[in-house]
């Protein structure tokens, strides 16, 4: 099969342009830092050096600015599994009224571009009542700007994580509620010992689905995460190279270290990944 | 069985109340101060100014120029997107099982952050020691001025932005060439059909949900366009790669104008909105 060799050969030269640029930064965050402005230029390292990881582990703020990433990405994972799971479950499977109009309403809500609640949004975290030095007007103190939860504000209940689960639970049998509900179970009780426990693959879906929005976001973490204690690592990164003469060689090396958290959820989950992306396109 | 009305509400409300403070809340919030003018560094709320925030919209150049900006970045990104996801998503159909294992990988540049896309090609585009230009230079072409020529910058960060979105893309496409049943192909290739024609005149018109799929959500993203040319080019050289959001940004949070601000936003999302309904509409009259 003349043409099926040709076929996959297309194939691995589509994965060779994807791959190429993340083993071009592999490679040059691990060369010495004579060799990455050496000329002529060196392909590969000709040993491997772990220099700009040191450096950018100890001597930099990189590791709180990983630390704070991770903190408000673990409270928006929570907020999505504890808060918009549950949402999109009622709107799968349980009766109440105006149920489709606000379905609707939370589509539209997916619809909403993030630049148009940016701005307002930052002026409400601002402005919360009592929180963060504020009166009970919302004046006076900074509000939630420059803390964790401010951070992981918009990203608590995401509209398309409700969409998904929905999806996912109008997909499962009804007749299980009707029988746990016959049987006196309470509507908390169906859910929690009924449909979470046949769910792990929804459950898997969302935690990379919440930790990838929280992780990757930039923008509100660049207006709201005011201040060195709560910069995120996107952030950190985003001012590590407009600090002086950007300093590639661990520049490199906390690229390289952002990128790894996402890819191992992706490696460990790869095909509820697939799957919750499936859901989303054929709607 | 006794239903009683108040047990749906704890699984409903958090989430709907949620929603409504991120979302419904600052839309109207947003909308409010779009007629207003409002600089938070200054003593005193809000302004009603009416309608000359959008006035101003309309006669600002500096708002023409990140419009044109911004729709010349989306109408480069999206054609060359589809082809080359649906090139990729017929060769995986088509390719050894074998293969599979690749599919991962085709994923990785859209799961990672728009932050480190922007640093990785930042590096790739290096002048001097950047792998392209070293590629250049190896095969006897001079570098390029990839990020610092105002006439090439903003098709750099298209060239980036393309090879981000392609492989989330043709997995999309993947999945919908896998429904097409190939009984359906069989019958054109029995009348004499070329592959050319069953592609053209089969799998490609039933393709057409998932393409005005990737149509709508690639307008949606690139006309919100603003880590990578805040990240690499600062929208520069000479405002070549200011979009939409990187004017609103500089709006809000640097020029304290956050009413106007509000309404660029404003402006946007109606664009945005507009071109989706004009995609769905033109669509579905041609089919």
């Amino acid at each position: 099969m003349k043409s099926r060799a040709l076929i996959n050969m297309g194939v691995i030269a589509f994965a060779l342009v994807t791959l190429a640029p993340f083993a071009w930064i592999l490679l040059s965050s691990f060369k010495p830092q004579s060799e990455i402005f050496a000329w002529p230029p060196h392909f590969l390292p000709t040993r491997l050096s772990l220099e700009h990881y040191v450096y950018a582990l100890t001597s930099t703020h990189i590791p709180l600015y990983f630390l704070n990433s991770l903190i408000v990405a673990i409270m928006v994972v929570a907020g999505n599994l504890l808060i918009a799971v549950p949402t999109g479950y009622a709107f799968a499977r349980l009766p109440f009224q105006y149920r489709d109009q606000l379905f609707l309403a939370v589509l539209a809500g997916m619809m909403v571009p993030n630049q148009a609640t940016v701005i307002p949004l930052f002026i409400i975290t601002k402005h919360l009542p009592l929180l963060g030095g504020n009166d009970l007007s919302g004046a006076g103190g900074n509000g939630l700007l420059g803390t964790h939860l401010g951070l992981a504000l918009p990203h608590i209940v995401l509209a398309f994580v409700i969409f998904l689960s929905r999806q996912f639970f109008s997909e499962l049998p009804g007749e299980l509620r009707d029988a746990a509900r016959i049987d006196g179970a309470t509507e908390g009780q169906v859910f929690w010992r009924v449909y979470v426990p046949i769910s792990l693959p929804l459950l898997a879906t969302i935690t990379i689905f919440s930790f990838v929005a929280a992780w990757d976001d930039f923008l509100w973490a660049l207006i709201v995460g005011v201040g060195e204690e709560t910069r995120t690592l996107q952030v950190g990164l985003s001012v590590f190279l407009t600090q002086g003469s950007a300093n590639w060689g661990p520049l490199l090396a906390a690229t390289v270290l952002a990128t790894i958290p996402i890819v191992i959820l992706f490696i460990v989950n790869q095909r509820a990944f697939i799957a919750g992306l499936a859901t989303g396109s054929d709607k | 069985m006794i239903q009683k009305r108040w047990a749906v509400w704890p699984f409903v409300l958090p989430g709907l109340l949620y929603l409504v403070f991120t979302h419904l809340a600052p839309t109207l919030y947003a909308l409010y101060l779009s007629f207003t003018s409002y600089d938070p560094a200054q003593r005193g709320g809000p302004e009603w100014l009416g309608l000359d925030n959008y006035a101003r919209l309309l006669t600002d150049p500096q708002v023409a120029r990140a419009l044109l900006v911004t729709a010349q970045f989306a109408f480069e990104v999206i054609p060359l997107n589809i082809v080359f996801a649906l090139a990729l998503a017929l060769l995986l159909n088509a390719a050894s099982r074998r293969l599979s294992g690749l599919r991962a990988a085709f994923f990785l540049p859209s799961v990672a952050s728009a932050v480190v896309v922007s640093l990785i090609w930042l590096w790739l585009y290096e002048p001097t020691f950047g792998l392209l230009n070293q590629a250049f230079k190896a095969v006897g072409l001079g570098p390029m001025p990839w990020l610092s020529d105002p006439n090439w910058a903003l098709h750099s960060l298209v060239i980036m932005r393309v090879w981000r979105g392609v492989g989330w893309n043709a997995v999309i496409y993947l999945a919908a060439l896998q429904t097409i049943p190939e009984d359906v192909k069989e019958a054109g290739r029995v009348d004499g059909a070329s592959d050319w024609q069953v592609f053209r005149y089969i799998t490609w018109p039933l393709l057409t949900p998932v393409t005005i799929y990737v149509v709508v959500t690639g307008l949606i993203s690139t006309f919100q366009t603003f880590a990578e040319p805040f990240v690499m080019t600062k929208g520069g050289p000479l405002e070549s790669t200011t979009t939409v959001g990187v004017l609103i940004y500089r709006q809000a949070f640097e020029y304290g104008e956050m009413g106007l601000a509000s309404a660029t936003s404003f402006l946007l999302a109606i664009v945005i909105f507009a071109l989706a309904l004009l995609n769905f509409l033109r669509v579905r009259r041609a089919g």
